[in-house]
């Protein structure tokens, strides 16, 4: 207990760290606003994009696939989220840069005949983003939809409901805190993550944990990159209390 | 139930959703067993030689083994750390004890880039260098919440009976814990333990703020990145899953094993 303590208290030295001058320039700087605002775009993008692929997979592997292979293809399904994140973000760019294994593809089939400018964009960070986050986001829309108790649409049928009806009445709503759940985690992720932006978007159009990590590395402004992290933590935090009275964490 | 026939845009689903997600992986695979400069079409036949120059590589591996130093000893302290919280709490009812519940989840939900730099500026206030000791501490640190939620989650209401038997039994703290509750929570510390060692594993932003000279492999990678694509990089991220993927699969095994599947 001792330890943790000491922890919270060593993090709660950050804050203290900033004062009103860097914050100002913070919200002066267009450079630096702009930094923010495209985070907030990418991520929600990230966000929304991940929600849509990952339902109907969690949907599939809760209710269509057989019993016995349901924890096998779970596993599989969520695998490489646990794993290697450097790494990924690299083998996305083995696929989609200029002379990479998707150009080449649809160049033999004669969809294109210029390789297409896919890597170092925003449009590659939220692939990198959406491949990763789908993993996370099926996961805990699978631990709400197996615990729906099927009476419940036995009942639903018996009252007359189509499976269309059901599906939006009882399935949807029922399922709905793994989906914030999931959705919050990934924000969280998603808008304080360095190295997929970095490696997959490039150095244009950066994103505010990169502009935090060049005040470090290239300024060494630590009062600076710590507003900026605040304001990062702010963003969370308010994420987390318009999501809050949707989520049961212990559900998932 | 439903037809297999009419259960086919599902599994065509499945599959596209499957493909998604390994694609990259199958293509890193594929392509560090390049026989050219390029890790690019066209594949121009398997060679080990990007594996060979990689073992060769002195930094890499010498990363490596930091990797592992701190992979498996700062995940150590995380599952010990994890676990005496989760009994504390579970079964000894101390004061406080949604607080302190609160305080070890919540760190969770901050981004790891924060933290590093929180503890950047910190332990340079204690006087602690930028070191692989730094990194191992950064670790723990992000690793901790995880394991004691995993931990936690697994103590259930047969345990405390038996806690409570231990002692009424003559047992000592030190004992009941070390010798009938450490053993039959196994499979959730053993899972824990798995966690926090691929996430430390893989984790890069704080090892690449804490650390100086002596890197891990993630930091090395990220180096070589700048230099462009090479099949070199491809064997190492190769490895790096190979590993990863190791140790998820065999915390999955025990997990589904040991007892309700939670997480």
């Amino acid at each position: 207990m001792l330890g943790i303590s000491f922890w919270q208290r060593v993090y709660g030295r950050l804050i203290a760290t900033w004062d009103l001058a860097n914050y100002i320039k913070f919200f002066s700087s267009d450079y630096l606003i702009d930094s923010l605002t495209n985070s907030l775009e990418v991520t929600v993008l990230t966000t929304v994009i991940s929600i849509i692929l990952a339902y109907p997979l969690a949907y599939i592997l809760a209710f269509k696939v057989p019993k016995r292979v349901q924890g096998i293809l779970l596993l599989l399904s969520v695998m490489p989220f646990w794993t290697a994140y450097v790494v990924r973000s690299y083998s996305w760019l083995l696929v989609i840069s200029e002379n990479g294994v998707l150009n080449v593809f649809l160049n033999s089939l004669g969809l294109i005949d210029q390789p297409l400018e896919m890597a170092y964009s925003q449009g590659a960070t939220v692939l990198g983003f959406v491949h990763f986050f789908t993993m996370l986001i099926t996961l805990t829309i699978y631990a709400n939809l197996v615990q729906i108790k099927p009476s419940y649409w036995k009942a639903a049928a018996d009252l007359g409901a189509g499976p269309v009806r059901i599906f939006f009445r009882i399935t949807l709503p029922l399922s709905l805190p793994g989906v914030v759940v999931g959705a919050f985690i990934s924000f969280v992720i998603a808008i304080g993550d360095y190295i997929t932006p970095q490696i997959l978007g490039g150095g244009t159009d950066i994103l505010l944990p990169q502009a935090i990590m060049l005040q470090i590395s290239r300024a060494a402004n630590f009062p600076m990159a710590s507003v900026m992290a605040v304001t990062l933590m702010a963003v969370v935090i308010i994420v987390y209390a318009i999501s809050a009275k949707h989520m049961k964490m212990e559900r998932v | 139930m439903v037809s297999r026939l009419r259960n086919s845009p599902a599994y065509l689903y499945l599959a596209l959703a499957l493909s998604f997600i390994y694609l990259p992986v199958v293509i890193l695979v594929i392509f560090s067993f390049q026989d050219g400069v390029l890790p690019v079409p066209p594949f121009n036949g398997p060679s080990l030689e990007w594996y060979q120059k990689m073992f060769e590589n002195e930094r890499l591996i010498d990363s490596l083994i930091n990797s592992v130093v701190v992979a498996i000893t700062s995940s150590f302290v995380c599952t010990l750390l994890g676990f005496l919280a989760a009994y504390s709490l579970a079964y000894r009812q101390p004061r406080f004890a949604k607080g302190i519940q609160f305080a070890l989840i919540a760190p969770l939900t901050v981004s790891y880039l924060i933290i590093g730099i929180g503890l950047l500026v910190s332990l340079n206030i204690m006087g602690i260098s930028k070191s692989l000791f730094a990194v191992g501490i950064g670790h723990v640190v992000i690793n901790l919440p995880l394991c004691f939620a995993i931990i936690y989650s697994q103590f259930g209401d047969h345990l405390s009976n038996i806690d409570r038997a231990a002692r009424d039994l003559g047992a000592s703290d030190l004992q009941t814990l070390v010798r009938v509750i450490a053993p039959m929570m196994k499979p959730s510390l053993f899972a824990a333990f798995c966690l926090a060692t691929t996430l430390s594993w893989d984790e890069f932003i704080i090892a690449f703020l804490l650390s100086r000279f002596e890197v891990t492999l993630p930091v090395i990678i990220f180096e070589m990145l700048r230099a462009g694509l090479t099949p070199e990089v491809n064997a190492a991220g190769t490895l790096v899953f190979a590993i990863s993927f190791t140790v998820v699969g065999a915390a999955a095994i025990v997990m589904m094993m040991g007892s309700r599947p939670k997480l």
